[in-house]
């Protein structure tokens, strides 16, 4: 009798022997899910990857796996791929930073400068 | 592990084709500019096609070359000598596959579904790393795949993870991570045969002849003979050329190799001391593009474990598939 064994000691692994073609179906691997990984508690969530997964629950499961053996990991979300609008990579200059913009930061208003002034002339009056 | 530095296509399109160049002028400018400036392209970008399918094309065999070198060495996992290393052998393992699932969600993001790609590796079509069609006789074997193949592998990934192409170098940065795991763990057992017992290290040395070859195969054909694409290097697709990566593994792991009192079988092996190269007898390119084109030792086997595998896991696939899902590929 032939010995079964897949000791690569025993024997080459003879599986499929035939070597029968094999050809796998469109949308056998399922669909794409963005994983999004949270480090520590308070922290943001991260997008890290993708995994492909039957649904979100399967999809969970695969990016703990995939994204969370390692590094520190205290949650995870995931969303279809699909489900995600973004601005098109084209229109980036949209986000072209105007450099008058200084009435949105707070270096844009000299409180300082104003009261150092008033108190000045008061003082100069009561002198 | 494993992207080897030499990436197959078909021999009549090692060339970029001049009508693949002729993407509109202007973009073509501003791509080339946004490269030299060092930014990353994105999958949304705009990007001739000639630069598309040269990536998918590396990235596609990278990722095969992660699941199929996952299978020497999957083998010897309830053979590992001891809990501990089967321990990190399983892990090891299981990261070649995660490797691989990375780097077939960074080439879906230009357009080829993996089932395309596993259908290209299953028909002979796509090509993975050579190293993987010889066999993993004994222990020894696995140590040596373990710390000189994965250290080959790290030269080549550390090279493409500066790579234009932001999806492939953000999957390489997780994995470059993960390598130098399965290097120390390599390296450990392989010092652990080198400094053993005399059947030990003849085991030892009796593996190191074997891989020799291959290895040296590992980062492909030499500069001087392969069709040498500057357009890949100006693009940052190809990051150093085979003979570079070559000389690097070589001047960092010889002398390890050396150290412990072992040889390797090629009496030219030497670093000359005026250049700093590494000089070699030229090994048998004639064989390397024969086990290429599915003359190994093992690439029958290989492939036809993947089969049976495919083959038996598609009822489970299958029973969890939902027909009308609307399938989009990775955002990024
Ligand atoms: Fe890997
Ligand atoms: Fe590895």
């Amino acid at each position: 009798m032939e010995n079964q064994s897949l000791d690569p000691r025993v024997n080459r692994l003879q599986l499929n022997p035939s070597g029968e073609a094999v050809t796998v179906q469109d949308g056998e691997n399922w669909n794409v899910f963005e994983v999004f990984h949270q480090e520590k508690r308070g922290a943001h969530h991260e997008h890290v990857g993708c995994v492909h997964a039957p649904n979100a629950q399967m999809a969970l499961i695969f990016a703990k796996e995939q994204f969370g053996r390692r590094k520190k990991c205290v949650n995870i979300w995931v969303v279809r791929s699909a489900d995600i609008l973004a601005f098109s990579a084209e229109d980036e200059d949209m986000f072209a930073n105007n450099l008058e913009k200084t009435y949105r930061d707070a270096s844009g208003f000299k409180v300082m400068e104003k009261i150092n002034k008033y108190r000045k002339s008061t003082r100069h009056d009561e002198e | 592990m494993y992207g080897g530095g030499y990436i197959f296509d078909e021999p009549n399109k090692r060339q970029l084709n001049e009508e693949q160049l002729h993407d509109d002028p202007e973009k073509l400018a501003d791509f080339e500019a946004r490269i030299a400036r060092g930014e990353k392209i994105e999958p949304g970008d705009w990007m001739p096609s000639e630069y598309r399918r040269q990536l998918i094309r590396l990235i596609e065999q990278h990722a095969h070359s992660e699941i199929m070198g996952a299978l020497p060495e999957g083998t010897w996992i309830t053979r590992a000598p001891g809990f501990k290393r089967k321990l990190a052998l399983i892990a090891k393992v299981q990261d070649e596959i995660g490797h691989g699932q990375l780097l077939y969600n960074a080439a879906e993001t230009l357009g080829k579904s993996r089932e395309a790609m596993i259908n290209d590796l299953l028909s002979g079509k796509s090509k993975y790393s050579n190293v993987f069609n010889y066999p993993a006789e004994t222990w020894a074997d696995v140590t040596v795949i373990g710390f000189l193949i994965d250290a080959a592998a790290i030269v080549n990934q550390v090279a493409n993870a500066k790579g234009s192409y932001g999806p492939y170098c953000r999957a390489l940065e997780r994995i470059c991570y993960e390598e130098s795991f399965h290097l120390k763990q390599g390296h450990d057992a392989f010092i652990e045969l080198a400094t053993g017992t005399p059947a030990q290290r003849a085991m030892l040395q009796d593996a190191l002849n074997r891989w020799w070859q291959p290895i040296m195969h590992f980062f492909g054909p030499p500069d001087k003979s392969s069709v040498h694409s500057e357009k890949l290097m100006q693009w940052k697709v190809k990051m150093a050329s085979n003979d570079d990566m070559r000389n690097q593994f070589l001047d960092t792991y010889v002398p390890k190799i050396w150290d412990l009192g072992l040889t390797l079988p090629d009496e030219k092996l030497r670093k000359d001391p005026d250049t700093g190269k590494w000089e070699y007898s030229d090994p048998d390119w004639d064989l390397f593009k024969k086990v290429i084109n599915g003359g190994g030792p093992c690439n029958q086997e290989r492939l036809n474990v993947r089969k049976w595998a495919e083959t038996h896991g598609r009822w489970v696939r299958k029973a969890l598939m939902n027909p009308k899902d609307r399938i989009a590929a990775p955002v990024a």
